[in-house]
């Protein structure tokens, strides 16, 4: 393939990349606050996830550079280990006490 | 035309991520999840980064919703969970994610931008560049990612088995 440059790169900014990020992971974070539902909470976790990727795409395509495409590779492939993990460990505190509500966790202290 | 896109697909994406957070239902909020995976990788193809779009779909939208979706329909959290009566947790927890997004922008306001594009290759998120790359300079962190999969499987097995009786 030729290599001319996106149409994109003059179009659009860099820092509006990095402006829909951050409100991605605002939003994010928001919903980790409120919600009580813990796999709710653990969804918001993966929208910051994926508000970092796009941070680390953008940069990476704007500056030309490969490695911040490779970090959002190892990046989805913790993530999908963490998904794993963490719900299983889901599963099992609700086969314990019967909720997925994460004021009723605090009973887990020990 | 390319920025009217960009707008376009860069508001989808906020609305979506926002109905993940106040829809009451767990199963809306997965499906808007996935919704929002879709659109990143919208962007990722908007980027010219087509192995990070093909991946983000493959991984998230495919494996990771589908265990998100399977945990919840085998949980059955059908019934509404009662959530907080008053909003002052909203209150707080908007104006919190707030200051951190003025914060982070006035940041980005001084900072220097510029753009060094010492090599202009602008074809890097192609399959063949990325996979030489992941393959020659990052091949031990590529072993590792393997590593850790092995591990998460063994402790996924760990925790899921039988409880056994003590005795």
């Amino acid at each position: 393939m030729e290599n001319q440059i996106p149409e994109i790169f003059n179009a659009i900014p860099h820092t509006h990349y990095v402006l829909l990020s951050t409100i991605l992971f605002v939003v994010g974070l928001i919903g980790v606050m409120i919600r009580k539902n813990v796999i709710i909470v653990f969804m918001c976790i993966e929208i910051m996830l994926n508000a970092v990727n796009l941070m680390l795409t953008s940069t990476s395509a704007y500056y030309s550079h490969a490695g911040g495409q490779i970090m959002v590779f190892f990046t989805m492939a913790v993530a999908a280990a963490e998904v794993a993990v963490g719900l299983a460990i889901i599963v099992m505190i609700y086969k314990n006490l019967h909720s997925t509500n994460i004021d009723v966790f605090q009973r887990l202290k020990g | 035309m390319i920025d009217k896109i960009f707008y376009v697909l860069s508001a989808l994406t906020i609305i979506s991520a926002t109905l993940v957070i106040i829809s009451r239902h767990p199963i809306r909020s997965i499906l808007f999840l996935v919704l929002t995976f879709f659109l990143v990788s919208a962007h990722y193809v908007l980027l010219n980064a087509q192995f990070l779009a093909l991946v983000n779909i493959v991984v998230y939208a495919g494996a990771i919703m589908v265990l998100f979706l399977f945990v919840v329909m085998f949980l059955n959290l059908n019934e509404e969970m009662v959530e907080v009566k008053s909003y002052l947790p909203w209150f707080a927890a908007v104006i919190s994610g707030g200051s951190l997004m003025l914060i982070v922008t006035s940041a980005l306001e001084k900072a220097v931008l510029t753009s060094p594009q010492l090599v202009s290759n602008y074809n890097i998120g192609l399959v063949e560049n990325l996979g030489s790359v992941l393959y020659r300079e990052y091949l031990l962190p590529m072993e590792l990612s393997a590593v850790l999969f092995f591990i998460a499987m063994a402790g996924v097995m760990l925790l899921g088995r039988k409880e056994r009786i003590s005795e």
